[in-house]
């Protein structure tokens, strides 16, 4: 097949789904919506001049992007560190794995945003209460996929490295490690796209503090800026997928060679 | 339960390197999986156990590289020079076929230009030069077990164990590899112990073959296999192999009858 063919092949479906989705957007607007309810959904254009080109919309915008996007990721490294340094102890050891497993299920089903208020009660409106809403929010789903790998592993596997007498580092290193990876990344992806979530609504409750992208919805919505409200909309979601793929990057360099999900298609 | 002998019975069977003096095991549950098993290998000799499924084949080998512990009996064998051939080829898949067949000598701290060398060696000895840039999940499954054995050749174990490791592969490789094996065990001088269920691979490849009964395991009957190594792959076609196959399928029938 022709390099030509191959990227036709591969790009073409996406953006013929993306070509789709404007045209309906377009449709909404001018063909679906009465005369008096055409604002709800501003056309595509309409919110590109008014939130992208318009230049306090568009440093408002930068701002809150960069703050959002700058907690997410902090979140996002800090429950990923403290994930793997949980999983790796109730990995390797029994009795902390019982102790503290049950609870990492169980917090996942607390609505995390129901304890914001608190958070901002406690640390004040600042960028510790938005990292901590952030990190809970997010430090469980990719703490299980972390366990369910490091748990994984093959027993012919651990047999190989029992008969070896290793040590406990280099049986992680280079066994229980590079077996959990693709575990790892699943938990890495799901934790990147609920890392900006915990961002923007722990921005939502406060109104004070660094200037978010949640603020700034909120702040839209309410003055019914529904141009700049879509604007603000299309970058909170662009700044999710932008981690999730720089994430799906990486585990495609890591894993391509080996494991069937990154597998390069012949 | 002790791990070694007393000296005098060491003393009395000098050349053993693997040794099981009524050897039971039980698991947890209860299962009752080896009875009274006593047998050694020698170096130079290589015995094949031969039993059907479940018959805990497995487990012995277990006990005999201390994966698992027996509940009685004695046990005895060089543990700093020994060789596992698993069932499956247990290649780690984000390893290629060299980084694999590195991987006992860099566990045990063979320092890393050695153990190329011997990695290039054993490659050599089970005829994969030209596939060490290779994945796992590009090789065949004769060629997964060749990487295999070779991962453990690289250490030269002085007691060289099989788990039915051709138990997966279609007859051709199969026979391919057993001859492989011979040539290799011809070369090494290990003590060999080898498990499988299949009867002419264990006459095929054994100075020794010990038929093992159903669960509890025991051992039932001990046969000697006369010919001389190296094995010519055509001896599989002579009438003195199929009268050996057939004693022994003979003596795995009554037990199991
Ligand atoms: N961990 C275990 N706990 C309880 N029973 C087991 C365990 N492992 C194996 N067994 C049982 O012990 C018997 C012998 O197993 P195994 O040695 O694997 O048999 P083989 O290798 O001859 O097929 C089987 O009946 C099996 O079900
Ligand atoms: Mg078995």
């Amino acid at each position: 097949m022709s390099t030509q063919t191959k990227l036709l092949k591969t790009y073409a479906p996406p953006l013929a789904t993306f070509g789709a989705f404007i045209g309906v957007w377009y449709a909404v607007h001018y063909f679906i919506l009465s005369e008096n309810r055409k604002f709800i959904v501003p056309p595509p254009h309409a919110v590109i001049d008014n939130s992208f080109l318009n230049g306090i919309a568009r440093s408002e915008l930068a701002e809150g992007l960069v703050n959002t996007g700058r907690i997410a990721l902090f979140g996002f490294l800090i429950a990923s560190v403290l994930a793997l340094f949980g999983s790796v102890l109730m990995a390797g050891n029994r009795m902390i794995e019982r102790a503290l497993f049950p609870y990492a299920v169980a917090l996942q089903t607390v609505p995390i945003l129901a304890l914001v208020p608190l958070f901002s009660v406690w640390f004040g409106p600042t960028r510790t209460a938005r990292i901590v809403t952030c990190v809970l929010v997010a430090i469980f789903p990719i703490l299980t996929s972390f366990l369910f790998g490091l748990k994984s592993v093959d027993s012919g596997h651990q047999d190989l490295f029992t008969l070896n007498n290793v040590s406990r580092t280099t049986r992680f290193r280079k066994l229980l490690f590079p077996a959990a990876l693709p575990s790892i990344f699943t938990g890495l992806r799901i934790g990147a796209g609920l890392c900006v979530i915990g961002a923007l609504v722990a921005d939502f409750f406060f109104s004070r503090g660094d200037l978010g992208l949640g603020r700034l919805l909120n702040n839209y919505a309410k003055r019914l800026e529904y141009e700049k409200l879509f604007g603000g909309v299309i970058l909170a979601s662009a700044l999710g997928v932008a981690i999730y793929i720089l994430i799906g990057w990486i585990a495609n360099r890591s894993l391509r060679d080996w494991h069937e999900s990154e597998a390069r298609s012949a | 339960m002790t791990e070694h002998f007393e000296p005098e019975i060491a003393h009395s069977n000098n050349a053993a390197r693997l040794e099981f003096r009524n050897v039971s095991m039980t698991f947890p549950d209860g299962t009752e999986a080896l009875k009274e098993v006593s047998f050694s290998v020698a170096a130079g000799e290589f015995v094949t156990i031969v039993g059907p499924s479940g018959c805990g084949k497995s487990t012995l080998l277990r006990v005999a590289s201390g994966l698992t512990t027996h509940s009685n009996g004695e046990c005895m064998s060089d543990r700093k020079s020994l060789g596992y051939v698993f069932q499956d080829a247990t290649l780690l898949p984000w390893r290629t076929v060299q980084r694999n067949v590195e991987l006992n000598a860099e566990l045990q701290g063979v320092p890393e230009a050695e153990r190329r060398e011997r990695a290039r060696q054993a490659i050599d000895l089970v005829g994969l030069t030209g596939n060490e840039k290779k994945y796992p999940k590009q090789l065949s499954g004769g060629m997964k077990m060749r990487t295999s054995l070779a991962r453990s050749l690289v250490m030269k174990p002085s007691v060289f164990m099989f788990d039915e490791p051709f138990g997966a592969l279609d007859e051709i490789s199969r026979e391919r590899l057993q001859d492989e094996l011979l040539r290799i065990f011809d070369h090494e001088g290990f003590a060999g112990l080898f498990i499988t269920h299949s009867v002419p691979e264990a006459v095929f490849l054994s100075t020794r073959v010990l038929c093992m009964s159903a669960r509890p395991g025991r051992i039932i009957a001990d046969f000697s296999i006369p010919w001389e190594y190296p094995r010519q792959h055509d001896i599989r076609y002579s009438p003195e192999f199929a009268e050996m196959c057939g004693k022994v399928s003979e003596s795995l029938r009554e037990a199991h009858a």
